[in-house]
């Protein structure tokens, strides 16, 4: 036995490593006929290692004190060696991470990967996104520039339009009666502990609910029910190690290309990942003419706008807002179609999925531009496709055309 | 691939956002152009004699300008005029409550000016004060109207009034749009001159703003050219292992 071997015996006789490694990686069968968009669970992934590195160097030289905040990251893009690059990947790492997330959730869209058994799977995901959500907002705040007070102060007050407890919530949460040093100070606390630990927690959740069931994959057929008499094995599994492991280092490569092009030749993508606002200091007197969050929330900032207000209060916008988010959770139970995957739904699921992509998008674009009046119909009308799509899903997925789902996958 | 170039191309073309001007003035083209050192160096010469007396730029160090091919004895001897060490910030003396009485606003530091504003502005509102006998300091500019900053180049661009036509707007109010410039009282320079001097002091903001620019795209075509390789590696990689499954 090579001295190698005794030690990982030594180890094995404690801990399970490689019964773990083997019931994660090398033996753990995923179906063979991933396409594109399975690259970016593992992306996902790989953007949170990215953002929790950089969040650390950053923390060493960030100073989380109204005074100090804005003078301290120009201190890390100035003075700190390579503080601009470490500074620049975490700012683009947070834009990519929802890219990343968004086109994750839509492939689980197309292929049903929600649907049984995979229910708990979703939910988790849900709970990761709602997290990210809450990770990424506070980390704005951060810069303590302009757009990420007035930003934050806005957010912030969408608290008090609850009724009743609204003003001591949104008090409560900012620790001050504006956005202030306080709000700034726990901010930071919950950036880079409270919701990084969440969000680590939620993953490895996300991924033993995952490797319980197994995976879906494009074809939405369960590769399990189909296994070697011998070894049994699924026929259409490969296991992740080394197949998917030397498979998700392509993606990984390309998607580092994308990626260090923002980092390095647009970190601010023409003022999409970084506004021109957000470099001028934070004043608590001076209120930018256009507040509008960064990309990833507009959309649902887009719905927030477009409900009008009820006895004057804007609670029913703040409602429709976070129903936007939550009622992805409810996808699993609001299915009723005969097949999982998009390859074999008929022609009604296509078309709401179609003008679901169209309802998110728009009201991303829309999030941004100010509030016309032409604008805020647009708003209202995306706002009721984008809806629809969750609550008639009873409906026209019971009642539309699947084709039949093959037995196996189909490559 | 296809869907992710296209999410790409539609965020990359889309306008840029929020460095419009609130005047909705048309800007200029500045003349930025961070590989000429010569214009960077006469820039910050600008920068040091005719901003910083109120205007300070407290995240840049002196001792950055070596960047742009100066040495300290060089940045010693020419652009530091007080006690500061090279070593130290472009801060200033004026006091924030002696500039809130004097101005009516404390006039901003221009360290990220150009990343919040943009270079097009800065070389538009510098060549657009005209006299406003109706302000406190008989200054006005159009693409910053009531702005609180005299005219401090005035010796070198001369004075010049703004001629306003007025134009309908779509709902029939009568509006003052800005038409032209006119000279009334020569600068020591040129207006062509001037403005070369304006373009070298917004190309040295615009420097100013970002001074690891430079050093980011060079650092950047290594990192895309190490990243290709390894794509032809990780595909043949791929490739090979796959070659068993059927």
């Amino acid at each position: 036995m090579s001295r190698m071997q005794e030690l990982l015996n030594w180890v094995d006789s404690r801990f399970p490593l490689t019964a773990t490694f083997k019931a994660h990686l090398s033996e753990y069968y995923a179906p063979k006929n991933f396409n594109f968009w399975y690259f970016f669970g593992s992306l996902a992934l790989l953007v949170l290692v990215i953002q929790i590195v950089t969040g650390i160097f950053l923390a060493m030289h960030y100073k989380p004190d109204a005074d100090m905040a804005f003078a301290s990251v120009e201190y890390i893009m100035r003075d700190v060696d390579y503080g601009w690059l470490i500074r620049y990947i975490h700012s683009t790492g947070a834009s990519a991470f929802f890219i990343v997330v968004y086109l994750h959730m839509f492939r689980g869209l197309m292929y049903g990967s929600y649907r049984r058994p995979r229910e708990l799977i979703w939910l988790f995901g849900v709970v990761i996104y709602l997290a990210l959500m809450a990770e990424a907002f506070m980390g704005y705040l951060l810069p303590w520039g302009q757009m990420s007070y007035w930003g934050a102060q806005v957010i912030v007050n969408l608290f008090s339009a609850v009724p009743f407890i609204g003003n001591d919530l949104s008090l409560w949460i900012r620790g001050d009666y504006v956005v202030s040093d306080a709000t700034l100070n726990r901010f930071f606390s919950f950036h880079v502990i409270a919701v990084p630990l969440v969000l680590l927690g939620l993953v490895v959740a996300h991924l033993v609910a995952l490797h319980e069931v197994g995976s879906n994959n494009p074809d939405g057929v369960e590769i399990k029910k189909h296994k070697d008499p011998v070894t049994h094995l699924p026929l259409d599994g490969i296991p992740f190690h080394p197949y998917y492991t030397v498979k998700d280092i392509v993606g990984v490569v390309v998607f580092l290309m994308v990626f260090s092009a923002v980092v390095f030749f647009a970190p601010a993508l023409g003022g999409y990942f970084l506004e021109a606002n957000n470099f001028i200091p934070a004043d608590p007197f001076k209120t930018p003419a256009h507040i509008a969050p960064v990309w990833y929330f507009t959309p649902f900032y887009a719905i927030l706008r477009a409900v009008p207000p009820l006895f004057g209060s804007q609670f029913p916008g703040v409602i429709l807002m976070g129903a936007a988010v939550v009622i992805f959770a409810a996808l699993p139970w609001l299915d009723r179609g005969a097949v999982k995957s998009i390859r074999y739904r008929g022609a009604l699921y296509k078309w709401f999925l179609a003008t679901f992509v169209v309802a998110f998008i728009g009201l991303g674009w829309l999030g941004i531009q100010p509030a016309t009046p032409l604008y805020t119909w647009f708003a209202r009308i995306l706002s009721v496709v984008y809806f629809a799509f969750f609550l008639l899903m009873p409906w026209y997925t019971k009642i539309d055309k699947t084709k039949p789902e093959p037995e196996r996958v189909t490559g | 691939m296809n869907s992710m170039k296209k999410l790409f191309a539609v965020l990359l073309f889309a306008p840029t956002l929020a460095l419009a001007n609130e005047e909705g003035a048309k800007l200029d083209s500045a003349p930025v152009d961070l590989a000429n050192h010569a214009s960077l160096q006469r820039g910050a010469r600008m920068f040091v004699n005719y901003c910083l007396n109120c205007h300070s730029a407290n995240y840049m160090r002196y001792s950055r300008l070596q960047d742009l091919g100066l040495t300290e004895d060089e940045i010693k001897e020419n652009l530091l005029f007080t006690r500061e060490k090279p070593g130290e910030t472009m801060a200033v003396a004026m006091t924030k409550k002696d500039a809130k009485s004097w101005f009516g606003a404390t006039p901003p530091d221009l360290t990220v000016i150009a990343r919040s504003r943009g270079p097009d502005w800065l070389f538009t509102y510098l060549r657009s004060f005209y006299r406003d006998d109706s302000r406190p300091t008989g200054w006005n500019n159009t693409v910053f109207d009531k702005v609180g900053m005299p005219h401090v180049l005035a010796t070198l661009q001369g004075e010049q009034i703004a001629h306003f036509r007025i134009e309908k707007d779509h709902e029939g109010n009568e509006q003052h749009v800005f038409d032209r410039f006119e000279l009334i009282r020569p600068g020591t320079v040129s207006l062509a001159q001037y403005d070369a001097m304006v373009g070298d002091l917004v190309n040295y903001l615009a420097w100013m703003g970002e001074p690891a620019k430079e050093k980011r795209m060079t650092t950047g075509i290594f990192v895309l050219l190490f990243l290709g390789i390894f794509f032809v590696v990780a595909y043949y990689l791929k490739k090979e292992y796959w070659k068993d499954v059927h």
